[in-house]
């Protein structure tokens, strides 16, 4: 993995269906890419994963990690490729995962 | 086919209420995912990149109809109505709730099916031919001996933490459809001069980040010694491993590092130390049970050839495509064996929707005395069916998608998940089959150049098998790209070789070209119907680098 450049955003798994979640800026999480909050800053980022910590320990989420976004000008992306299909779903089936618009079917909420 | 017994039965559903548990705590938080993730592991339960992934253990690739049935309905009710069949002859579940994981290993108890030894550093599911007990040349079917591998294995305590994983491969004919020589142990049956049939031993062959070809360390080992035999390697093993370094765990390190000959002369050395203690041996009552599952169905006597089924054949050219590529002789006059392809053009390669394996299992419940096989290759086999089927059976497979005309050919492509699903990836796998399927999709080119492997991983891990793929195609991790690098020359039959690295590494869009470019080449220089593995093994890398970099 490249190494890690700001902005960040802050991903994990929810625990009961492994779906991917972000972080979102009222510290809650998202399934979707675009409600995850982006950190500027090194120390909002780390304070982010810390306090995500919380909720590992709650058994809400596992597997917590910071992942580079790039800003464009229809919002910020994930940089690497691996995280863009973590917010999409697989390429090869486009009728699964989250671009296939049935996130929800899962529950939205991590809790 | 082999049916538990009463210790079977009660060992696999004893370990789904445990883990029934097990998930009940951790949801409850009594369980760390620390604690946990060894737990959800032992039974076959990963956390992919979009979802929890189960694996579910086909033991040497055999499946009855009901056992199918239920994959579908798992497929079904469960996930989101397919399954991804792999290269360790496994199905795997992409989307599975961590909740639901006990409900559908409870399912698959039903069916005497369990995600066990699918994982973890244990011997793991034991591999073998797909054609086993029905091709014509086999010298005697290996499954017996793979389940009592199984049995022998199964929570075996000595070997449930072991330095490494551990794979066993088993084939009962001369021609090696089940990459021994790529395994932890390999193992041939072979006839001796005397005409005693035995094991040939290999060990210490693997994939992965060193790829290593096996060492024959026995050229004839009687049956009846076999698992005082492999216990002795497993023991050496066990005793000198290295667990101080994952890269250097696994035995194919030990086995090169130590030389074929000490190898041999310290699992020899242990073998007679065991003698001394109880040896393990198995009552030969015990081999004839298992022997006796695997009897071969009752074959009618029939005429070898079918005049319906060779009418067809004269009349239809797809018919004909498919029989003469996915259609294999089998050893009972009148009766063949069926490859169903799941590489259908641009696909992904081992997929297979939960009609479809519904399909598959009426198919082998009326036409193959209920047996089906998984193959390393990521291909379904029927393999026992009458000739006069054949027509028939084309028909429904290819009204569902199952019928493509390509074993063994250019698009009957192995690949791996690849980040396309696996968390391990640097790069994706699928799409670069999909492309090289469609752009050499033609049936009459794909014939033209004939068999042809091409094999391709998503990282080092090598589950796609590339090292031995006669192309192989890795993909690596360029700041956060995806690039492939390409290889030459591999293969995993009874001549198995590893390929050699043909130089640095292209973009998806390249690589589809440069393989387009090689498979050119291959037509050039080809001489008397010389295969492209034939071919390159004549006249080695460089004609091939020269076309490809030479402009660089
Ligand atoms: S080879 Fe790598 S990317 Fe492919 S399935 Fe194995 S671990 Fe995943």
């Amino acid at each position: 993995m490249a190494k890690a450049e700001l902005p960040q955003a802050l991903t994990a798994n929810r625990l009961g269906d492994g779906e991917v979640v972000y972080r979102t800026p009222a510290g809650a999480w998202s399934a979707r890419f675009a409600e995850a909050a982006v950190f500027g800053t090194k120390a909002d980022a780390e304070k982010a994963l810390a306090d995500a910590e919380a909720d590992v320990a709650a058994r809400r989420v596992v597997a917590v990690y910071l992942f580079d976004v790039v800003p464009g000008p229809n919002g910020p992306s994930p940089r690497e490729t691996r995280e863009v299909i973590r917010a999409k779903g697989p390429t090869v089936r486009l009728d699964l995962g989250k671009q296939a618009g049935n996130s929800a079917e899962h529950g939205a909420r991590a809790s | 086919m082999y049916r538990y017994d009463e210790f079977d039965r009660t060992l696999v559903k004893e370990r789904v209420a445990q883990f029934r548990g097990q998930v009940a705590r951790r949801v409850a938080g009594e369980l760390t995912e620390d604690e946990f993730r060894p737990l959800r592991l032992m039974n076959g339960l990963y956390l992919q990149l979009h979802a929890y992934m189960l694996r579910v253990a086909v033991p040497y690739g055999t499946l009855s109809s009901r056992q199918m049935r239920m994959l579908a309905h798992i497929a079904r009710t469960y996930d989101k109505g397919y399954g991804h069949f792999t290269t360790r002859q496994n199905i795997q579940y992409n989307w599975p709730r961590l909740g639901e994981v006990p409900d559908i290993l409870d399912d698959l108890a039903s069916v005497e099916m369990h995600a066990i030894q699918t994982s973890g550093n244990c011997i793991r599911n034991v591999t073998s031919d797909q054609y086993a007990g029905a091709i014509a040349e086999e010298i005697e079917d290996p499954r017996p001996w793979a389940e009592l591998i199984r049995q022998w294995s199964t929570f075996h305590p000595e070997f449930s933490y072991l330095p490494r994983k551990f794979k066993i491969a088993v084939t009962g004919s001369p021609h090696d459809r089940a990459a021994v020589k790529v395994h932890d142990i390999g193992l041939d049956l072979v006839k001796s001069e005397a005409g005693e049939i035995g094991f040939r031993v290999h060990v210490g062959g693997g994939q992965g980040r060193t790829p290593m070809i096996a060492m024959t360390i026995r050229e004839f080992l009687p049956k009846a010694e076999l698992l005082a035999y492999l216990e002795a390697v497993m023991r050496t093993y066990n005793r000198l491993g290295r667990r101080d370094n994952l890269f250097k765990a696994r035995i194919k390190i030990l086995v090169h590092e130590t030389g074929q000959e000490k190898f041999r002369a310290m699992v020899d050395e242990e073998y007679a130390l065991m003698q001394g203690e109880s040896p393990i041996e198995v009552p030969p009552e015990e081999v004839a049970r298992i022997v006796a599952y695997f009897a071969p169905p009752a074959f009618e006597r029939l005429p070898d050839a079918d005049p319906a089924t060779d009418r067809l054949a004269a009349e239809d050219r797809d018919f004909a495509a498919w029989l003469r590529r996915n259609v294999k002789a089998h050893r009972a006059p009148g009766y063949a064996i069926v490859d169903i392809s799941l590489k259908p053009i641009g696909g992904v390669p081992g997929d297979a929707t939960a009609d479809q394996m519904d399909l598959v299992a009426d198919l082998a419940e009326t036409l193959s005395f209920d047996e089906l096989r998984v193959t390393h290759e990521q291909n379904l086999v029927l393999p026992h069916v009458r000739k006069r089927d054949l027509p028939e059976l084309w028909r429904r497979l290819k009204a569902a998608g199952l019928a493509t005309p390509n074993m063994g050919l250019a698009s009957d492509i192995i690949a791996c998940p690849g980040l396309d699903y696996c968390n391990l990836a640097n790069a994706r796998s699928i799409p670069i089959a999909q492309k090289l399927s469609e752009r050499l999709a033609d049936q009459a080119l794909q014939e033209d150049l004939g068999e042809l492997k091409i094999k391709i991983s998503g990282c080092i891990n090598a589950c796609g098998h590339h090292h031995v793929g006669h192309i192989g195609i890795l993909g690596v991790d360029r700041k956060g790209t995806e690039y492939y690098q390409i290889s030459l020359g591999g293969s995993a039959d009874e001549n198995t070789s590893l390929g050699e690295i043909l130089g640095p590494s292209f973009t998806e869009d390249d690589a589809v070209e440069v393989v387009d470019k090689i498979l050119g080449l291959y037509r050039e220089l080809r001489e008397n119907g010389e295969s492209f593995l034939q071919c390159y093994r004549r006249v080695g890398a460089r004609p091939f680098k020269e076309r490809i970099y030479g402009a660089h």
